[in-house]
């Protein structure tokens, strides 16, 4: 294909992490909203088959009729099985099967699937199951870039670091930290965001604190970066804007204030050992 | 002024004990991921002994372990030979005579200032370098 067409399509993304349960969904659904927000055309693929999560965080589960597989086997168009979002203009969901496995899908046809995507979409974004099996290839397969998601934890690093061998010689992965708290990085408790990448030395796209109004978003099926007001829905679109090549800083969580009595609490806390 | 008072009263978070641990554990992933750099490794070292002494190819081994601090790499390559001294220091090759054998051991990177290769003769085949570990035989 010649270059200019190929700088026509659209970007495929694969959201991956190694270790389960670090945020991936919940990245792809709010980097995902935040990306439609700023006006471009996204598709969510949720390529954790059999364990469909995507339209959930999304509030999307009671639209979707058909799903991944139902493509892939051509029981039905794609059209047919695109879930328009309910906030959002232009973001839309290929929901995960939920009753087949991992192993049912086949890389080539879903290379083809985010392949005809990108000639329709901006952004493809590929929410990856975890692990760095089958399901992991077949997410990453079709995929023109990877965002690794990682928690300031010593198990999350270490898969984040195996995945980002594994990814290797295709493309170089940009990190998203999630789930900091600033307060324990303060007080030595948590690996700090140098830490994390002093190790890692990705490109960082931004650092997401441990946000307890995720848990309300989810429960109601609408994506944090729907808030802008809120401190970690904005950074979900500072974190939009330098996945679209704008040049903002990466988004820190803010250190958060620590007071005079905090201070002195945790300096007694220091001498009480 | 509060961290100088933290570090003067020996608060260490936890956070330092992670970061340890993972870069050691990365160090260990690494190589395991990497047994044919291992092998190349495993043959320079081999090459380059074998300039100034003749070594068993066929027993040497190369192990890694974890000290307190630091991933640590132990070699033991079984000497068959050492060459005569020619009196000026350097080094001739000649045929290797049979004899009891040293073993020459080289173990990094416990940082101590000993070279890193230890070259004993005629000592008996028990004798280790000091920075072997006892669990390396
Ligand atoms: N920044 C955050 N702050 C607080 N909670 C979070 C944050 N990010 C994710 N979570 C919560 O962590 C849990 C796991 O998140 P999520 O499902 O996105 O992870 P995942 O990597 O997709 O998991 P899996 O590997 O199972 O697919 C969810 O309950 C989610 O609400
Ligand atoms: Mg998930």
């Amino acid at each position: 294909m010649p270059e200019s067409d190929e700088a026509k399509r659209g970007r495929a993304i694969v959201v991956t992490s190694g270790k389960g349960g670090v945020g991936k969904t919940t990245t792809t659904a709010n980097l995902g909203t935040a990306l439609a927000r700023r006006g471009a055309r996204v598709a969510l693929i949720d390529a954790d088959v059999g364990l469909r999560n995507l339209d959930i965080v999304l509030g999307l589960e009671s639209r979707v009729r058909h799903h991944l597989l139902d493509v892939l086997e051509e029981r039905s168009s794609l059209d047919d099985a695109l879930v328009a979002d309910k906030h959002t203009d232009g973001l839309f969901l290929l929901a995960a099967a939920q009753a087949r496995e991992k192993d049912d899908v086949e890389t080539t046809k879903m290379q083809a699937l985010v392949s005809s995507l990108r000639e329709r979409f901006d952004y493809v974004l590929i929410d990856s199951p975890a692990g760095i099996e089958l399901g992991f290839k077949n997410a990453v397969a079709g995929a023109s870039e990877a965002i690794v998601v990682c928690t300031p934890e010593v198990a999350a690093v270490r898969d984040v670091d195996r995945v980002v061998g594994l990814l290797g010689n295709r493309f170089r992965p940009q990190l998203i930290i999630n789930r900091l708290r600033p307060q324990l990085v303060r007080k030595g408790k948590m690996l700090s965001v140098d830490d994390v990448n002093g190790i890692l030395r990705l490109p960082l796209l931004g650092v997401i604190a441990d946000e307890p109004e995720i848990i309300v978003t989810t429960n109601r099926g609408e994506p944090l970066a729907l808030r802008t007001q809120n401190t970690t829905g904005a950074a979900y679109h500072a974190i939009a804007a330098r996945v679209a090549g704008e040049d903002v800083a990466a988004p820190v969580p803010p250190e958060s204030k620590a007071s005079i009595l905090e201070r002195i609490g945790s300096l007694f806390g220091g001498l009480r050992r | 002024m509060i961290e100088f008072l933290k570090r003067l009263f020996g608060q260490q978070g936890s956070s330092a004990t992670a970061k340890e641990r993972l870069r050691l554990v990365l160090m260990t992933d690494h190589l395991e991921l990497a047994p044919e750099m291992i092998e190349a490794m495993k043959r320079d070292l081999v090459e380059l002994i074998s300039r100034y002494v003749e070594v068993d190819r066929e027993r040497i081994e190369v192990n890694f372990e974890r000290q307190d601090r630091t991933l640590a790499m132990l070699a033991n390559i079984p000497i068959l030979g050492v060459n005569r001294p020619n009196g000026n220091g350097a080094v001739t090759h000649e045929a290797p005579k049979p004899q009891p054998e040293p073993v020459a051991t080289v173990a990094a990177p416990p940082s101590d200032s000993k070279p890193p290769v230890r070259k004993r003769k005629r000592r008996k085949k028990s004798q280790r370098a000091r920075t072997q570990l006892p669990s390396t035989a």
